[in-house]
């Protein structure tokens, strides 16, 4: 028996793939003792797993190497301000180059990262100890002052944040002593830490306003930008965590197109890309010395049906639409089996507030058909809009438009455009189709997507018990309370919003068998984008 | 004499030319403010909430009327300053200068194969005409140009990339530093846009070649005794030159703003790519800078053909 094998039947299959991502990252024996015994397992059974394990994935990062790497855009827009990414290149370029006070792991439970630690007492007043001895790449040292800048700059409408609505809940934030930064915020945020932990509220020095290079404290510095074609990333000697980064140097450029992606991967060009599709997924398999990396993660395109407007403010026709959904359809046709399927709440199963209880909604053309001529719709054709912006979106679009054959519901399928869909048609339809990138907690998810007042409540549905447990959650610090409030908010959506979820995306990124300490960070591809600091390159 | 006609003719050129940028820019800015969304929105994307496009729009000057940044771009443009891209802050004219020598040096070096190579399957086809030869460059031809560029490029990558692994699946021309190199990144895309062109010129070339052998002086030159390489050499093609430079022209003025295909597949940085960027991202100066270097190139290449025309043309250089 192989010890893959071994460790497969000792731990089952998710265990083992969340145990193998935290060995290739380097965990020592006592970091995967740990691991298990939080997973319930017991010391000696433990003992034995992390032997099986240590033989079959233990591997010495080695240093040394250089890599390119291609993203999936790349225009005039590219950006080196953490407050201007807008695109997921912008993410896995400025997390070569910055950090956050903190970081989220695979489970996005916030990391110290430049504070080393953050104590509050009624989850509104808070304070980050920040770590002493960090060196920005010009070699300043980091201090409250510049924490206090990177900060307060995203609530400036000069600065054109995109991070603004998340930054205005802090209404002072100030230097405590040269390594101490307080926070106040308006109202209670258990949260926050997890808030500091994304891409936007990477830590820059304080005063700069030229971002044609960027001087952060990351595991990198920039040689080269240049929008719209490359970034050159070399080694930061200084770097605060011990023995990181492996490489000496990244290359990364954007790549629009997927299939001059797989190309150029399978050439030799350039060693991990992300945004692998799932039709290519057998190519590159297929091809030796070349593999693919799967991620599961909170990304979805969703079925938006404006609940204020005909036809689904007829809560029979948005519930046939939802029974409508054939999802397992779907993720055989359109993902190829890289997905998972959800079920019309947005919260996905690797996150710890997921509600398991929910019953799945099943694909039930009978009970769509009973509740469509309850709804007395009839025969009017209901145009659906789909688009190439939201992935997968038109393959969806035509199957809902074959089930909707068999209910007796004639949906004509509306193709437009990707360029302008998101200002244009994203829930300006009263049938139409969102995709929603994976956000780091429940709360931001909900608060963004779902809450009555929400800019982006895609179906226009209000909820005030909805909205009542959501700011009650927020300020809960009881683990359990505060789930079953997740669980009874997932409920609400599941039943009565105006948005269907068919699926949640895998993200799939390729790569050459020789890179190794890639690990799932649902946050997106290439680990959460900060794959630069991880990986290595085998020998 | 000759060169006062040449000269005033150059000079009328250039005006109509100053005028025909002028139009091209009012075109152009019209067209792009007719595409929904403006450069706020797009930058922001899905981020889009009223606020934060209303912060923006503040900080690019865009809740200024239409017209008015029309003529403060124009203004600009006048006094030798391009502006600055709405989306990245950064020099127009630093943009272009990074991408334009790349589309040229592609252009270039297309140019130098693509154009001795047509003229010379276009001359013989025409001196052959009506023979196997002729009628197989037809048929190559015309099957070449009727596959699309896209196909072209993503097969030669397939083939010489990724199964024989000759050649790089992309292209970098900043990592060049010797002829070996130059040959390995622009062979493919050199190839693909030959493809292109080359069918082009060879149809035109033959064409007017065969148009001219047909003509009264080229019977009297052959019973006069000279032979088939003097007649086309010294006889017809002086004659067919206005034609074929003018085909040459158009082909060539493809190779800067038409590329964008070949620069996509191949990843390279070229001036194409940089408009087609500065529209879905609604970059009015970028886009603007990007479509007068464009118009001025084609009406320059225009402008070069008719002067080759002329000082070629003994009837016209001796009116």
């Amino acid at each position: 028996m192989g010890d893959d094998q071994k460790f497969l039947k000792l731990v089952g299959p998710a265990e083992a793939a969340r145990l193998q991502t935290a060995l290739r990252q380097g965990a020592t024996r006592r970091d995967l003792m740990r691991l298990l015994g939080a997973a319930g397992m017991g010391a000696a059974l433990a003992g034995s797993v992390a032997g099986a394990a240590g033989t079959a994935y233990a591997q010495t990062p080695r240093r040394g190497g250089r890599i390119r790497v291609a993203g999936t855009s790349t225009s005039t827009a590219d950006t080196l301000d953490p407050a201007k990414q807008s695109m997921s290149t912008d993410y896995a370029r400025c997390n070569m180059f910055y950090n956050g006070l903190t970081s989220l792991d695979g489970s996005l439970t916030p990391q110290p990262a430049l504070a080393e630690s953050w104590t509050t007492t009624d989850g509104k007043s808070w304070s980050f100890k920040l770590r002493s001895g960090v060196t920005f790449h010009d070699g300043k040292t980091l201090d409250a002052e510049d924490v206090v800048y990177s900060l307060a700059r995203h609530k400036d409408p000069a600065t054109a944040s995109r991070a603004r609505s998340l930054a205005m809940p802090m209404v002072e934030i100030k230097a405590a002593g040269p390594l101490e930064v307080q926070i106040t915020l308006d109202a209670a945020n258990a949260d926050l830490p997890v808030v500091l932990g994304t891409f936007h509220f990477l830590i820059v020095k304080a005063g700069t306003t030229d971002f044609a290079t960027a001087i952060g404290t990351g595991p990198y510095m920039c040689k080269e930008f240049t929008p719209g074609v490359r970034s050159i990333a070399t080694r930061n000697p200084n770097y605060w965590k011990q023995g990181r980064p492996y490489l000496d140097e990244i290359e990364f450029v954007g790549i629009p197109d997927e299939q001059a992606r797989v190309n150029a991967l399978l050439s030799g060009d350039i060693q991990l890309t992300a945004g692998i599709n799932p039709r290519s997924v057998r190519r590159i398999t297929g091809t030796p010395g070349f593999s693919v990396f799967e991620t599961k993660s909170g990304y979805y395109t969703d079925l938006v049906m404006r609940v204020d407007q005909a036809p689904a403010s007829n809560p029979d026709f948005a519930l046939a639409m939802k029974y409508m959904l054939d999802r397992q359809q779907m993720l055989t046709a359109v993902l190829r089996g890289h997905g998972v399927i959800a079920n019309d709440q947005p919260i996905d199963p690797s996150n710890r507030f997921y509600f398991a209880g929910l019953p799945q909604r099943p694909y039930d053309l009978d009970k769509a058909k009973f509740h469509f001529r309850k709804s007395g719709i009839g025969n009017s054709a209901l145009p659906l809009v789909c688009s190439p912006a939201a992935e997968h979106s038109v393959e969806m679009a035509m199957l809902i438009q074959e089930s909707g054959k068999q209910a007796g519901m004639n949906i004509d399928v509306k193709r437009v455009p990707a360029d302008g869909y998101w200002s244009n048609h994203w829930f300006k339809h009263p049938l139409g189709f969102g995709a929603i990138n994976p956000r780091p907690s429940a709360d931001i998810l909900f608060t963004l997507f779902f809450k009555s007042d929400a800019a982006w409540n895609e179906s226009g549905w209000k909820n005030e018990k909805f909205d009542q447990l959501l700011l009650a959650a927020r300020t809960e610090t009881d683990e359990a309370k505060r789930r079953q409030m997740y669980a009874d908010m997932q409920v609400l959506v599941h039943e009565q919003s105006g948005i269907g979820v068919p699926l949640f995306f895998n993200l799939l990124d390729g790569h050459s068998s020789k890179l190794k300490g890639l690990g799932a960070i649902p946050l997106g591809g290439l680990m959460g984008y900060s794959f630069a600091e991880n990986v290595w390159l085998e020998a | 004499m000759i060169r006062n006609a040449l000269l005033r003719m150059v000079v009328a050129r250039l005006a109509l030319g100053l005028l025909s940028l002028l139009l091209v820019s009012l075109a152009v800015f019209a067209i792009t403010s007719l595409l929904p969304g403006d450069t706020a929105q797009e930058q922001l994307g899905q981020a889009a909430t009223p606020e934060a496009v209303a912060a923006l729009r503040l900080q690019l000057g865009l809740d200024q009327p239409g017209w008015l940044r029309y003529l403060h771009w124009l203004g600009g443009l006048v006094s030798g300053d391009a502006g600055r891209s709405l989306v990245n802050g950064q020099p127009v004219a630093a943009l272009i200068g990074a991408r334009l020598p790349n589309s040229l040096l592609l252009a270039a070096a297309t140019a130098v194969v693509s154009v001795p190579l047509a003229l010379a399957i276009g001359i013989s086809a025409a001196m052959w005409r009506g023979t196997a030869y002729d009628r197989g460059v037809s048929m190559l031809t015309l099957s070449i140009v009727s596959v699309p560029e896209f196909l072209v490029a993503t097969a030669a990558v397939l083939v010489f990339a990724v199964h024989l692994r000759w050649l790089s699946a992309l292209s970098y021309v900043s990592s060049i530093d010797s002829i070996g190199q130059f040959i390995r990144v622009f062979a493919m895309p050199v190839l693909s846009l030959c493809c292109v062109i080359v069918a082009q010129m060879v149809r035109m070339t033959r064409a007017a070649l065969i148009d001219q052998l047909r003509a009264p002086y080229v019977e009297m030159a052959v019973l006069k005794g000279a032979g088939p390489i003097r007649v086309v050499w010294s006889h017809a093609l002086p004659n067919a030159v206005g034609p074929i430079a003018n085909a040459v022209a158009l082909s060539l003025s493809y190779l800067l703003g038409g590329v964008i295909i070949v620069e996509t597949i191949f990843n390279y940085p070229g001036i194409a790519k940089l408009m087609v960027d500065g529209v879905s991202t609604r970059d009015m100066p970028l886009v603007q800078a990007c479509a007068m270097i464009f118009c001025a190139a084609y009406l320059f290449l225009v402008l070069a053909a008719d002067l080759c025309a002329i000082l070629s043309n003994p009837r016209l250089r001796h009116r």
